[in-house]
């Protein structure tokens, strides 16, 4: 058994392009380089028909139709769209007034891209309710229900969770916000084109997708824009040549949108299999670890979770370390030190975990490529890094003593 | 982020891990100085212990434990090879500078090396504690 060193197991930053997406991205570089707004010859013609292919293979991916898809640079445009859009276009109050402009439902490990524009709306007169996690990750219904207001206008929730791939209840939330006349949107980055969609059924009013998640390019996503039932309508962000139903003003990127389409297609056709896969990876690196190991635990609830993706805390060993003697293979670590002070991952924190736990997690993630070879490779690889840690670990050693960690006074620094 | 390279052989090949009994056992013992500094959810905990010639007064052999990153368990090994054969007075004299010098520590973890010297100065502190008359 050979494996080819390092292995990438973090499919959920990002994955690599399918060359048949490259393949299909290629022409649109040199021969078919038209302006798809060029309405009167027969290059932006060309480039025109190679978007509404891609756009028609995108709403196919999550029953959609096709004019409710408009093409971004990826989630992080189609979160900002869709929650300023909507929160400005539905606001109770203009801007500036003494009232509450709306309120806003969404929760505390989200990520980035839906937090930051929700605190953003905060600042211009919105109010926002960040619903907290139990132990399990999962955000219910009848959490939802009880955070609402007569004034809400607006609930946004992942699909699936980044960091832990815990999955939400869509459809039940969906039923509920479209009973109360209420928009909802959904930033699906880690559920689209790994697991079946169907935005009418989860009663989806704006979801957000990128393509280089599901082996499309980077800087290419879309947004949803439910059409009927209701209509949704978005104060743009972007003000131009009007492109994208005005929402996304700009030319639009045609080779990142073709091979947006064609990773759509290609999900369509293989999620299941991949899917399937996958899971068995999943569950074995996840049985392994916890049968050899003591302390350790899977983050998130038992089975609500993307088939490729685990997280995992290990007790008593600290998360950079644990990535240093593993280092031939790429994966995230709950704690990302990115600066003197180590920040331990809110969303493991927002779960309830210690701040010892929480700095010392790993997430896995596999995709296509990945094969059992490499999974056997991580599971040896990550097992021995914990125990070597462990015998360097004063900590392991109080533990076994008897000693409540938690008790002591430790002195901050 | 990528290591210095004797950061990642102190990371590969500690030296002088371990310590001279249990927590009960060393608390006992008057000949070893222990120091435990840090916080487990600050991500770095060091435990440092020194064992003293009593005649003489010199550290005659150091041991660690280290949770932490890379650069914490180097600076905690290589403070206990520092340490073995000084005097308690030479071994208060190490400073944080000379252990970011030693192993090329970037500015981000320079608070690692602060804590190495915490640790040795937490665990002359308990050896002199212990011993001190009365």
């Amino acid at each position: 058994m050979s494996v080819k060193l390092p292995i990438y197991m973090d499919h959920a930053a990002t994955t690599p392009c399918d060359p048949r997406v490259v393949e299909a991205m290629l022409p649109y570089f040199t021969k078919t380089f038209g302006n798809p707004g060029s309405r009167n010859h027969s290059f932006g013609w060309e480039s025109e028909e190679a978007v509404d292919k891609a756009r028609r293979q995108v709403a196919s991916l999550i029953g959609a139709d096709r004019k409710e898809v408009v093409f971004t640079s990826g989630s992080t445009e189609a979160n900002n769209l869709a929650i300023k859009g909507a929160a400005v276009m539905y606001q109770k109050a203009p801007a500036g007034s003494d009232q509450c402009r709306g309120h806003i439902i969404t929760a505390n490990i989200e990520h980035k891209a839906v937090l930051d524009p929700c605190k953003r709306l905060q600042k211009d007169g919105f109010e926002v309710t960040y619903l907290e996690p139990g132990p399990d990750g999962i955000f219910t219904k009848e959490m939802v229900e009880g955070a609402l207001r007569e004034d809400t206008i607006l609930v946004t929730l992942l699909w699936a969770n980044n960091e832990i791939g815990t999955v939400n209840e869509i459809p039940e939330i969906g039923k509920l916000c479209h009973g109360k006349g209420i928009i909802f949107h959904t930033d699906a980055t880690q559920w689209v084109g790994k697991m079946p969609t169907d935005v009418n059924e989860a009663n989806v009013d704006l979801l957000s997708m990128s393509g280089h998640k599901m082996y499309g390019p980077k800087g290419v996503g879309a947004l949803y824009v439910r059409r009927r039932r209701p209509r949704v309508r978005l104060v743009p962000l972007t003000e131009g040549g009007g492109q994208e139903r005005g929402y996304r003003s700009g030319t639009l990127n045609v080779t990142g949108i073709v091979g947006l389409g064609k990773a759509a297609e290609i999900a369509m056709n293989e999620m299941k299999a991949d899917g399937d896969r996958l899971l068995k990876f999943r569950q074995k690196v996840e049985s392994e670890i916890t049968s050899q190991l003591d302390t350790v635990q899977v983050n998130g609830h038992a089975d609500k979770r993307l088939p490729h993706l685990t997280n995992i805390s290990f007790g008593f060993v600290e998360g950079e370390s644990l990535m240093m003697a593993c280092k031939d293979i790429a994966m995230s670590s709950g704690s990302a030190c990115t600066s003197a002070s180590l920040e331990p991952s809110y969303v493991l924190k927002g779960l309830g975990i210690g701040d010892d736990l929480a700095h010392s997690s790993l997430r896995l993630s596999f995709g296509r490529l990945t094969t059992q070879e490499e999974v056997d490779y991580a599971i040896k690889t990550i097992v021995e890094a914990v125990n070597k840690l462990r015998v360097l670990s004063p900590l392991y050693d109080m533990h076994k003593e008897g000693i409540d960690i938690s008790k002591i006074e430790w002195a901050a620094h | 982020m990528a290591y210095g390279e004797k950061v990642v052989d102190h990371y590969d090949h500690p030296r002088n891990v371990g310590n001279f009994g249990t927590t009960d056992e060393v608390k006992s013992r008057k000949d070893v100085g222990v120091g435990l500094v840090g916080a487990p959810e600050c991500g770095d905990v060091m435990q440092l212990q020194i064992k003293v010639d009593e005649a003489t007064g010199t550290i005659e052999d150091a041991k660690f434990k280290c949770f932490g990153c890379g650069s914490a368990i180097a600076s905690s090994s290589l403070a206990t090879e520092w340490l073995k054969g000084r005097s308690l007075d030479e071994g208060m004299a190490i400073k944080n500078t000379e252990i970011v010098e030693e192993l090329s520590l970037p500015p981000v973890k320079i608070h690692c090396s602060v804590l190495a010297e915490d640790a040795i100065r937490a665990a002359i502190a308990d050896y002199k504690e212990k011993n001190e008359p009365n």
